[in-house]
């Protein structure tokens, strides 16, 4: 059904592109989503993205988008198809996305390619980032004031650096709070599966933890925390919905703003490849309402925020200890931007041994 | 609840959903039909159940809009394969991409809404009684639909003549429609049963295991009770048993990482597909068994001469 949909959008994009005066009216912004754009979390996030631009520079743009592409083979497809349809940009929205970007933008010099998460740029391939890390510290903190136990559990999707980052700086956040405080991770390996995620929140809780957290992207642990009367944080969207008395707050992820900008550099000519990686203070990231929590925890969230946001508070800042014990960073040494994006290994703190 | 307790009832809820699906499959397969459509049925009937029951309020009405609409979908693969004698693997197939792209359209304006969860049995005492009391008497409708699913059709096809009659022409249709049986309108039932199994089961994952509809929710889970089925080498206990093994070491897997044992995590996810492929093998060693369990017509499209 997908492929079908997606062969005649090229077929379609093919015939309509030969006069091509009249298709220059326009800019076609194109974006490829790993999931649906209903998905509750990290897709629709960029799918809101997409209609920003639609509203903000109207009749002046044109987005297409397709949804539900798998990483790997298929993906590169799904992009070449684009980049022969006339799409003025792409932006390919998951990291896994990443090869077959290379591959396509290394045929299409012409076109405009941005890839979400990952770390290769080549002229016409910019890469953008959204320095989740430092939504996971506030909740980090908010975590390590309302847990009576002192112990969460997160659950985790892929092993990579982005996820990583996250686990540390929840872990580095609650710390500042309770020295002590314990994080058990469950790696779900998949970004998506209601159920496998439902079962690992239903397995932590099992465990003793009193605070869940995930870095997958159904609202499916979201839920069981609802149903068991356990607080939880949302990823990449506002969950509120289906944890009305248990969500704390959630990351949400706000991509809307920097693909207005970005296309508007295409359309004036001032598009450059570059490497960006914004946080709380541009915008990119917001968190939702600090909910379901009394107002000194809240006090201090927002304390944070607005620290994060000035640059006072860098959450990678020492002194820092790996989980093996030996020094990462030194007192008021902070990780560079290289680092954090090859990170792989844990703080002190976490109940879990990496998988490499 | 005790820990113990809450893990066994955290299987059985993995469990149902492949035991109902594999199940209804089993008959399928046992009349000669291979569905390979199991995963599209699942997800229409896990769309058609939350939306029926989210625009009711009444679960109960989202488990009978399951089975509807399984079995509807399987009309299709029935028509296709039996009326007009397409190839069943091809045809199946299609039936689950189909499914899926149909099941994001209906659920497109239902996601992210909130959905009915289907109670838990409670009977007073009973159900509190210590360590069984939650598992015996306090589960899911699901889950003691599933039981009775398995021991009804273990004594429809070993005990009924019907039954009989269906393994009969699963093993070999031309000689069943030799002696006038009609082949095709038992293959007939037989796919809608296993349509409406697969539609139950999906409604389980929208109505129980996470009340609330997502595009894909069955997550490859239709496969997986297709390949309960071979697993089972077609008898319905060892279905049961597969899909309790599946849950348990699914589950399990997830509680050794939680409990930070050190095992790599990927080695452990693998853990229920390895056991899955380790019985397989132990199980066709014994090649007299594999067959004589094995519809001998399964997969092949049966054209009756006139």
């Amino acid at each position: 059904m997908k492929k079908l949909l997606i062969g005649l959008a090229a077929a379609l994009a093919v015939t309509v592109s030969v006069p091509a005066a009249f298709a220059q009216d326009k800019t076609k912004a194109c974006f490829l989503y790993i999931g649906s754009k209903t998905d509750g979390g990290w897709t629709q996030a960029h799918d809101i993205g997409r209609q920003m631009v639609d509203t903000e520079l109207g009749d002046k743009v044109e987005t297409v988008f397709v949804e539900n592409v798998p990483e790997g083979p298929d993906a590169e497809r799904a992009i070449e198809r684009l980049a022969r349809s006339g799409c003025a940009i792409i932006f390919t929205t998951s990291f896994g996305f990443m090869d077959q970007t290379v591959a396509v933008a290394a045929k299409f010099p012409d076109v405009k390619f941005e890839h979400a998460t990952g770390y290769k740029t080549a002229p016409n391939l910019a890469v953008y980032n959204s320095r989740f890390y430092e939504g996971r510290y506030i909740q980090g903190q908010i975590a390590a004031k309302m847990s009576k136990v002192g112990v969460a559990g997160y659950i985790a999707s892929f092993p990579i650096p982005e996820v990583v980052m996250g686990i540390n700086a929840f872990v580095l956040g609650a710390q500042t709070v309770n020295p002590d405080f314990k994080l058990k991770v469950v790696w779900a390996n998949t970004w998506f599966d209601a159920g496998k995620e439902a079962d690992a929140a239903k397995v932590l809780i099992d465990q003793g933890v009193d605070i869940i957290t995930q870095h997958t992207d159904s609202t499916g642990p979201m839920q069981v925390a609802a149903e068991r009367g356990i607080m939880a944080f949302g990823q990449a969207s506002d969950m509120i919905a289906a944890g009305p008395k248990t969500q704390l707050t959630a990351i949400v992820d706000t991509w809307g703003p920097y693909y207005v900008k970005r296309i508007k550099a295409v359309m004036d000519g001032s598009w450059k490849s570059e490497n960006i990686w914004d946080g709380l203070k541009d915008g990119i990231l917001t968190m939702a309402p600090y909910t379901n929590m009394p107002d000194d925890v809240k006090a201090m969230a927002m304390e944070t925020e607005a620290k994060i946001k000035s640059g006072e508070l860098k959450p990678f800042t020492g002194p820092i200890m790996k989980q093996d014990g030996t020094e990462w960073l030194k007192a008021g040494e902070s990780a560079d931007d290289g680092v954090l994006s090859g990170l792989n290994f844990y703080v002190a703190g976490v109940d879990d041994k990496l998988p490499q | 609840m005790g820990m113990f307790e809450s893990i066994l009832l955290t299987i059985a809820t993995a469990a149902t959903p492949l035991l109902i699906a594999a199940i209804g499959e089993l008959v399928v397969e046992r009349s000669g039909v291979l569905n390979l459509g199991v995963e599209g049925m699942m997800v229409i009937g896990a769309v058609c159940g939350f939306v029926a029951a989210a625009l009711t309020g009444s679960p109960w009405i989202g488990v009978v809009a399951g089975i509807l609409a399984g079995a509807a979908f399987s009309l299709l693969f029935a028509f296709l394969t039996l009326s007009i004698a397409t190839n069943q693997v091809a045809t199946g197939l299609s039936l689950t991409l189909l499914g899926l792209g149909l099941s994001s359209m209906i659920g497109e304006s239902f996601v992210g809404s909130a959905g009915v969860k289907m109670p838990s049995l409670y009977i007073p005492y009973l159900s509190d009684l210590p360590l069984v009391g939650r598992l015996i008497f306090g589960q899911d409708p699901f889950f003691y639909m599933s039981l009775a699913l398995v021991a009804g059709v273990a004594w429809f096809l070993f005990r009924s003549r019907t039954g009989l009659t269906l393994r009969a022409i699963g093993d070999s249709h031309t000689s069943a429609h030799a002696l006038g049986i009609p082949v095709i309108r038992y293959r007939y039932l037989a796919v809608l049963f296993g349509g409406a199994c697969a539609g139950l089961a999906g409604a389980q994952l929208s109505l129980v295991y996470t009340p609330q509809w997502v595009e894909n929710m069955t997550a490859g889970r239709g496969w997986i009770a297709l390949a309960l089925v071979v697993f089972a080498s077609w008898r319905p206990l060892r279905v049961l048993a597969g899909a309790y093994l599946f849950g348990a070491v699914t589950i399990g897997q997830l509680h050794a990482q939680a409990l930070g044992l050190g095992i790599p995590s990927q080695l452990l996810s693998a853990l229920p597909y390895l056991a899955t492929i380790v019985v397989l093998v132990l199980i066709s060693r014994n090649r007299r068994l594999t067959i004589m369990n094995t519809p001998a017509s399964l997969g092949r499209a049966f054209v009756p001469e006139r």
